[in-house]
């Protein structure tokens, strides 16, 4: 396809949803007032006008999913036998499975704690000094890099020269010349994870700065006046203060981050492949769509599994959504 | 007044700490992606401002280029055409002793051959008896490199590795799959704030819900679809707009939500008075809503627009890996591992392929951090 043809159903593509809504809504306007208000008809289908494009979309694109996703779970890899168990019982034995869910629950574990820690302690440090703003733009930079970019720039930091080479990889430079052995730091296993991990708090320490920054001025200035007329050392006033003062927000980033590592994928599929004993659910699954021709069956369990650990915090959240109907 | 000054002190170091950190990987990246390729390869970037020492062989001419000069069969050429200053400082004849001779130096081989070399790799190689070998002696040399920079790189990266036509590739993605789902939700947003109907509030339930439902789930039931309406149709199963509505669906729930928070906001008073002028509701979403929305809209445009720029799942599942359609991305993650060993060809496709995120970043930093501290409020 040329770049020409490429311009061309761009512009076709973003025109033909204007021009949708622009002419059923012309239609209804013109025709709509005399023959339809009587009856109250132009509301209802004005709604319809107005909903059915993104309805059509969230149905297809993630309503039947999640249960074609389902039922391809209890079936054959290629959807047409019907195989119980099957699919869930082979994840149970499957040893690269266990590994993959091992690995998850510790990006689980070490990724949002870190970043939110980070965060805090920075978004804390930065408030109180002139030049933080420049600083906190610094850290939450790699936000904006894609994860494949991240991978690249740090497995620039972790490359490995054999030990006669001068090291071009900072962190092998770094440890020859404290007089070490240079490592292949990608492959030592289960210490590889967390050289990965660190590149996802690397970036996720951002997002969790901008948030508490903007938390932080909720936070009573005459609070934190009156704690330190009182003699209150600045560490005391973090955790006394500081931190029961932002728990919802604490909880609130945990939980994005959750998210966000739940379905990490991009870190490990460029870095390592899942190689060296890397992998997780969603570079797993990714694998069994396509390994073998692909086998629509163990990934819709991988995908589930995936699933299963958002479901309490979707559950939370639509707890926390009825609530505020209430009110 | 002193203890807080020495708190303050600490703090200002503790985050210079975090910032030097933070940096210098990217930094490392970006100076590494301006040097010359073959320092890259053998010196870390962190040594890019001083001069750097390259050891190196080349072979001299064999017996074709000889000539008769003064009573000896001579060999005069190059052993690199001139270029960044390299200087020559020591050279060897042998792998054992690189640096046995100093410039200005006769060195002898074994067969009594003599050679002299100049700093810029101009070489003498001269005998008394005729040269009778086709291929010429090696010489190993150690020389200085001055600091290089060059955007030498960039040229190659951007025409010859095929990462120009991904960048325009990416742009093809990110554009309508940015501003598709700002068109539909905003009428979405609009309709479940401002308009009343029948199952409204399931409607908003299924879109919290959807909220955190991981892409993973739809890939594959989405790949058999777009399987089979190509077949039916006769038309290839990946292509662009196959993407732009996969991230439209992917992005419908957070835009959708977003914007819906912000529509929530606006006065209801104000639709009202238009509505009892007579204003149809799409007059209203037309001259009211869109101006009042424009922060808004800004906002979510540079979070999606980014999401897709930076993704790698959908464009490598729902698109050909081929050149005309591999996305940024999906490149990068190609060319680690084909040419995992070519620094320069990975650190400057990085960097290009960070531009427009960098961009954004600097230029639109208010509205990106609005939109995120708005997007997290329930997450």
């Amino acid at each position: 396809m040329t770049i020409l043809n490429l311009v061309f159903i761009v512009f076709l593509g973003v025109l033909f949803f204007i021009a949708y809504f622009h002419i059923s809504n012309y239609i209804l306007d013109v025709y709509g007032n005399k023959t339809l208000k009587r009856f109250n008809f132009e509301n209802s289908i004005r709604v319809i006008v107005f909903i059915a494009p993104a309805f059509i979309v969230l149905f297809i694109f993630i309503l039947y999913p999640v249960f074609e996703t389902i039922r391809l779970s209890f079936y054959d890899k290629f959807g047409r036998e019907f195989v119980g168990l099957y699919n869930y019982k082979w994840a149970i034995n499957d040893p690269e499975f266990r590994r993959s869910i091992l690995n998850n629950l510790v990006w689980l574990l070490v990724v949002p704690t870190l970043s939110t820690f980070f965060g805090l302690v920075i978004a804390n440090l930065a408030d109180r000094i002139w030049w933080g703003s420049i600083a906190k733009s610094i850290i939450f930079m790699p936000m904006a890099i894609s994860f494949v970019g991240a991978g690249v720039i740090w497995k620039f930091i972790y490359e490995y020269r054999g030990p006669d080479n001068t090291q071009i990889g900072l962190l092998n430079a770094i440890i020859v010349s404290l007089g070490y052995e240079p490592q292949a730091w990608l492959t030592i296993p289960m210490w590889n994870n967390f050289f990965l991990m660190a590149i996802m708090i690397w970036i996720q320490t951002g997002l969790a700065l901008v948030i508490f920054s903007a938390a932080l001025r909720s936070v009573p200035k005459e609070m934190l006046e009156a704690a330190r007329i009182d003699g209150a050392s600045e560490l005391k006033i973090f955790f006394s203060i500081i931190i029961p003062y932002l728990e919802q927000t604490i909880l609130v980033i945990w939980t994005l981050i959750t998210i966000i590592v739940l379905r990490i994928f991009d870190i490990i599929f460029a870095m390592t492949n899942g190689e060296w004993q890397t992998g997780v659910l969603a570079n797993l699954m990714y694998d069994w769509m396509f390994r073998g021709g692909g086998d629509s069956g163990r990934g819709s369990v991988l995908a589930i599994v995936i699933m299963i650990g958002v479901i309490p915090i979707l559950a939370w959240n639509l707890y926390k959504h009825r609530q505020e109907q209430k009110i | 007044m002193k203890k807080f000054s020495i708190s303050s002190i600490l703090s200002q170091l503790l985050l210079l700490f975090f910032v030097i950190i933070w940096i210098i990987p990217t930094f490392g990246l970006f100076i590494s992606s301006l040097r010359d390729k073959d320092l890259l390869a053998i010196s870390g970037w962190w040594t890019s401002l001083t001069t750097t020492e390259i050891n190196e062989i080349y072979r001299m001419s064999g017996m074709e280029s000889q000539i008769e000069e003064d009573g000896y069969f001579k060999i005069k050429g190059k052993l690199f055409e001139v270029n960044s200053g390299k200087k020559i400082g020591s050279f060897g004849i042998t792998s054992k002793k690189i640096n046995e001779f100093n410039i200005g130096d006769v060195a002898i081989f074994k067969d009594e051959s003599e050679v002299l070399l100049d700093e810029d790799g101009n070489y003498e190689w001269r005998s008394r008896t005729q040269f009778t070998k086709k291929k010429g002696k090696r010489l190993f040399t150690t020389s200085l490199s001055p600091p290089a920079f060059t955007f030498e790189n960039y040229r190659e990266v951007l025409f010859k590795e095929g990462i120009g036509r991904a960048f325009i590739n990416t742009m093809a993605v990110a554009l309508p799959s940015t501003l598709i789902p700002l068109i539909i939700c905003s009428f979405f947003a609009y309709s479940l704030t401002w308009m009343k109907f029948y199952g409204r509030d399931t409607l908003l339930a299924i879109i919290i819900a959807s909220l955190v439902v991981p892409l993973q789930m739809s890939l594959i039931p989405i790949l058999t679809i777009y399987n089979d309406f190509g077949q039916l149709f006769g038309v290839a199963a990946k292509s662009y707009p196959g993407v732009w509505m996969a991230h439209t669906g992917f992005g419908l729930a957070s835009t959708t939500f977003l914007l819906r928070n912000f529509l929530k906001s606006l006065p209801n008073e104000m639709m009202e008075a238009a509505k009892v002028d007579g204003a149809s509701h799409y007059d209203i979403f037309l001259r009211i809503i869109i101006p009042l929305s424009i922060p808004a809209f800004a906002s979510i445009f540079i979070l999606q627009f980014l999401w897709c720029w930076n993704d790698l799942l959908v464009g490598l599942v729902f698109l050909d890996q081929v050149p005309s359609e591999i996305i940024l991305t999906a490149k990068l993650k190609e060319l680690l591992g084909s040419r995992g060993e070519n620094w320069e060809i990975l650190t400057t496709g990085a960097f290009v392929s960070m531009t427009v995120p960098l961009f954004i970043f600097f230029a639109l930093q208010r509205y990106f951090i609005r939109g995120l501290v708005a997007g997290s409020v329930k997450g």
